[in-house]
């Protein structure tokens, strides 16, 4: 086990490398920088910039050096945690990014837990009880969870919440906790605000992986073993979870590392619509504004974040399933 | 002799009369199939279809809600006669909002006439005509969904919209679908350092958190790219990551096929590489192949909305789904009209349909996957 | 007629009849099967694919799952340890059911490949089997396993209970499964094909160990099996299953010599023998005619004991002696 995970740390390292040079050659992709739109800005408040602090903005943004050479500074840089300045707050990346990215990480996180706790019961339900009512039920909910795009559930969510309840749903605190430091009571304010993206975030994740669970179970429910564990005598709900369910879960666990890409995504862009402190608004705005350390640094860690959770999943595989470990 | 001859007739069903007797038994998949050929047609005949351009402004209806379509069945002689008519709006101003409001006024009838003139278009650039489906009429005005802040009916920009989306569906699979297939097929076929080569890609691709990246690539396109460029810069952008799920399964099936003897056989043949795969390997897995590129429109689908959606992909005048709900950003604009919406339901259709077409194209051409991942 | 059950029966099958209902409509996969398992002693079930031997054998262990299900009958089950019970009346729910599977009777399937979870180590799945139905500490249900193996010929036991199904060959799987069978000294073992799936000299071995087992247990035992070797080698009773009929029912010794029905005829003549050089392999339809088997006939008692399935005719000529 300890040889498979050191292998698997080692296997990362050129996964990142080519990520970062796949996101650096994204971020120096829109035509101009930092420096070109720095200058429309000053030129169209009517601040003359002689050619001496062009020489010298495009020095300190590393602009003057050969491509390879400003990427090898922005690597280095993020390996010894200097992910450079933003123009766009005028700030260190690192003050801005990590706040978000707990954010990010925490609503993510509670997604995943949110999908898991809603989808292996049903998943489960609907496939031991399939053709039922109930399952008929639940394949229809996640057919429509699978088509909905997640921006739209969270719309559909503000309008139910003003329409029904006659709450404004959006931002992580209200008011008068926002910006204030932590407390018990900040905590609380905090928990109440985060089921919504938590549910809006997690549910077509819920759906795919209610429907990966379903089809999985049926295909093991029947198989021999399953009978040979019947005929000796296994109280029927012990058989069920020893032996069906814990060899369906196993290429369940390895999508885990799948979903997390696609939770990561969906948080993104359901932060947008409800207004919410994470990566996702703050990383448009950047994109937006060619801030490309800021852009590059989100990309970055959120894919780093990505791989990184893959790795558990692939862990937990290994632990969960010995023809793996002992191959 | 002839006797033989009868029974192997009898005896022998091909493998595609056999797929479309499995996939008559999905009678959901059927359903949906049906849905998309009608959705499909409406678009393509969207200027039929509608009643109004994309651009045709009603200043008497700005956010108007959609009116419902009522039925005469007496007319005013006492006889019976079907008439579908809907009523016209009165606008009056909420005191307390100072927001437009609009209520139907029975005294405005406006009958719908079918098959009848409107305003002149050019289908698909070739004919001129003014043949819509359905208007009003001259003086009267229908907007079955509604209309937005500028007056323009959503029914008709719908369908518009209809046409952009669902082709980005299609055009983005077939992209990604030859992505796919040659590199997966590259990587199956020739193994060793390009098998691994892209082995490394496609993992490296599944890992990044595709809308961050999306949005990173489409905020990318040049502001000054005409409609025509954009649309296909937003495709190839959703397929350049869309491709690594095929490629994968796609390599899975080369590696077996490869030590098949037909592809032994038109090696040593001589045929080039590009002949082997495209014209011996590919065709014995292309019902496969079509049954995983329709579970692959809604990824594109939903992706190109998500983008519109977010003023990242497509741009007004360019009408798609996705831009139609870029109005419906914060919630004082759906509480006050939630009929904007309504381009969301037509996304979560169509995707659901794809997604069980795709099912049911999959269990026929393949009764053993059960669509779990192993 | 009915026939009182005997003392000496572990199993009497009346008039079982199971459906199968599948896309074309309903398939009769049993048909008023009849016979008794007699205590103490080796039945085996002979029959080709698709003859409903499984099915049967499912019925007892109450395993039809839908689309199956027991249309009718009744299956006598007398225990020595409690008192009898009709298998088929029992509901879902009954807590007999649960005693009945792996403890009164248990089951060797076919496929000792698949026939065990790969997740969980040899030593679990065997010891779960003693913790199902004893009241014992999880250390005394290993200690017990580790008994139980041992005595089916797994070596080295100690280190081989930790590991996990994927590490052992075919044979020795077949294996485990039998000492799972065993480990609670069921009254009836149920053996489903177990030798066809493995090589023909670890076949010898395991119909060895069964027969050892049999005999050093005393228990009842229902072979099934479409091999007639098998059936001389192990058997003391036959039963002749065709298309989820009972054909024929006897001593082996009736049924190998002197078959009645000309479908048991047909199998042992197309047994392939060693010195029929050069000669084509017999068909069973080469043997018997159409007719003998597309209509279904009563089992009657003949005077010797044996019970068979024949029309009117071939009983009279049989209906000798």
């Amino acid at each position: 086990m300890r040889f498979y995970i050191i292998k698997r740390l080692i296997g990362m390292v050129p996964t990142l490398l080519l990520i970062s040079m796949i996101i650096f050659v994204v971020i120096q992709l829109p035509p101009g920088d930092i420096v070109t739109s720095t200058l429309d800005r000053m030129q169209s408040q009517g601040v003359e910039v002689s050619a001496e602090q062009i020489i010298n903005l495009r020095a300190q943004y590393n602009l003057d050096k050969p491509f390879v050479m400003q990427y090898v500074s922005w690597v280095g840089g993020f390996v010894i945690g200097d992910m450079g300045y933003s123009y766009l707050f005028s700030k260190p990346v690192n003050e801005l990014v990590w706040e978000r990215l707990g954010y990010t990480l925490l609503i993510s996180i509670s997604a995943l837990l949110f999908t898991w706790v809603v989808a292996v019961p049903a998943g489960i339900f609907s496939a031991v009880r399939q053709y039922s009512i109930g399952d008929y039920l639940l394949t229809t909910v996640m057919l429509v969870g699978l088509a909905t795009p997640s921006f739209l559930l969270a719309l559909i969510v503000m309008y139910a919440g003003y329409e029904w309840f006659g709450i404004s749903i959006g931002g992580l605190f209200s008011p008068e906790y926002r910006d204030v430091p932590w407390t018990l009571a900040r905590v609380g304010d905090f928990l109440s605000h985060l089921w919504i993206p938590m549910i809006v975030v997690g549910l077509g994740g819920t759906a795919s992986t209610m429907r990966i669970l379903r089809a999985n179970l049926l295909d093991e429910l029947h198989k021999p073993y399953v009978v040979t564990a019947r005929a000796k005598g296994v109280k029927p709900l012990k058989l069920l979870i020893k032996y069906p369910l814990r060899i369906a879960i196993n290429p369940f666990i390895s999508t885990i590392g799948l979903l997390l890409p696609v939770l990561i995504s969906g948080e993104a862009i359901v932060s947008i619509v409800l207004g919410l402190p994470t990566t996702g608004p703050a990383l448009i705005e950047a994109l937006i504004n060619q801030d490309m350390y800021l852009a590059g640094s989100f990309l970055m860690l959120l894919s780093v974040l990505t791989v990184v959770g893959m790795l558990l999943s692939d862990l937990l595989l290994a632990w969960a399933d010995p023809r793996i470990r002992y191959e | 002799m002839s006797e033989l001859a009868l029974d192997t007739q009898l005896e022998a069903i091909s493998p595609a009369r056999l797929a479309w007797i499995r996939f008559k038994r999905h009678r959901l998949a059927m359903v949906s199939g049906g849905f998309l050929i009608f959705i499909y047609l409406t678009a393509a005949f969207c200027e039929f279809v509608t009643p109004y351009g994309t651009d045709t402004r009603n200043v008497q209806a700005i956010n108007a809600p959609p009116m419902t379509i009522r039925f005469q069945i007496f007319d005013d002689k006492g006889d019976f006669h079907l008439q579908p008519f809907v009523y016209g709006y009165d606008m009056h101003v909420n005191e307390d909002t100072w927001m437009r409001e609009y209520s139907e006024n029975p005294e405005k009838m406006y009958p719908i006439y079918f098959f009848s003139s409107g305003e002149h278009y050019q289908l698909w650039n070739l004919f001129e005509t003014d043949l819509h489906l359905f208007t009003a009429g001259e003086e009267g005005y229908i907007h079955l969904f509604g209309t937005d802040q500028l007056g323009r009916d959503l029914f008709s920009r719908v369908f518009y919209g209809a046409r952009v989306s669902l082709s980005i569906g299609v055009v983005g699979v077939l992209l990604t679908l030859f992505l796919g297939v040659l590199l997966g097929g590259l990587a199956g076929y020739i193994g060793g350092l390009v098998d691994r080569a892209v082995q490394r890609l496609i993992e490296v691709l599944q890992s990044l958190p595709t809308l961050p990246l999306w949005m990173a690539l489409s905020a990318a396109l040049p502001v000054a790219w005409s409609p025509i460029g954009v649309y296909f810069g937003i495709t190839l952008i959703l397929s350049l990551f869309g491709w690594p799920a095929l490629a994968r399964q796609v390599r899975g099936k080369f590696l077996a096929l490869r030590e098949e003897d037909f592809v032994m056989s038109a090696r040593l043949l001589g045929a080039s590489k590009m002949r082997v795969i495209f014209k011996h390997m590919l065709p014995s897995f292309n019902s496969h192949l079509i049954a995983t590129a329709t579970l692959a429109v809604p990824g594109m689908i939903l992706g190109e909305t998500a983008l519109s959606f977010l003023g990242i992909g497509l741009r007004p005048p360019v009408v798609s789904w996705g831009v139609l709900m870029q109005q419906a950003q914060n919630y004082q604009v759906i509480v006050l009209t939630p009929w904007l919406l309504i381009p969301g339901l037509f996304v979560v259709l169509s995707v659901m349909a794809f997604n069980l077409l795709g099912d049911g194209l999959r269990d026929a051409v393949d009764p053993y996957s059960t669509g779990g991942q192993s | 007629m009915s026939d009182p059950v005997p003392e000496d029966n572990v199993l009497s099958i009346r008039d079982l009849a199971v459906d199968f209902k599948t896309d074309i409509g309903m398939t009769h996969a049993l048909h008023d099967v009849s016979f008794d398992v007699p205590r103490g002693k080796v039945t085996a079930i002979v029959g080709e694919s698709g003859s409903g031997k499984s099915v049967t054998a499912n019925c007892i262990m109450r395993l039809i799952q839908p689309p199956g299900k027991i249309v009718s009958g009744k299956i006598d089950f007398a225990p020595i340890r409690t008192d009898g019970y009709d298998i088929v009346a029992l509901s879902n729910r009954d807590p007999r059911l649960l005693d009945l599977r792996g403890d009164l009777i248990s089951m060797v399937f076919q496929e000792p490949m698949t026939a065990l979870s790969p997740v969980y180590t040899v030593g679990n799945q065997v010891a779960e089997a003693i913790l199902c139905h004893r009241n014992v500490s999880r250390q005394e249900a290993w200690q017990e396993a580790a008994d139980m193996l041992t005595r089916v010929g797994i070596g080295d036991v100690s280190r081989r209970i930790h590991q996990y199904p994927f590490e052992f060959s075919g044979g020795m799987r077949q294996r485990v499964v039998i000492a799972m069978a065993l480990v609670c000294q069921p009254e009836l073992l149920i053996c489903d094909e177990p030798t066809t799936a493995l090589d023909v000299t670890i076949q010898a071995e395991i119909l060895t160990l069964i027969r050892d087992l049999q005999q050093e247990f005393s228990n009842s035992v229902l072979f099934i099996t479409h091999d007639l070797g098998v059936v001389a080698q192990l058997a003391d009773q036959v039963v002749v299953m065709y298309q989820g009929r009972v054909l024929e029912i006897g001593t082996v010794r009736q049924v190998l010599k002197d078959p009645l029905h000309p479908y048991t005829r047909g199998l042992l003549a197309a047994i392939p023998g060693l010195v029929q050089k050069g000669s084509r392999l017999e068909t069973i339809a080469s043997v018997v005619g159409d007719a003998d088997l597309e209509t279904p006939y009563p089992l009657t008692h003949m005077a010797d004991g044996r019970q068979v399935s024949l029309s009117p005719t071939l009983l009279r000529e049989a209906g000798h002696e």
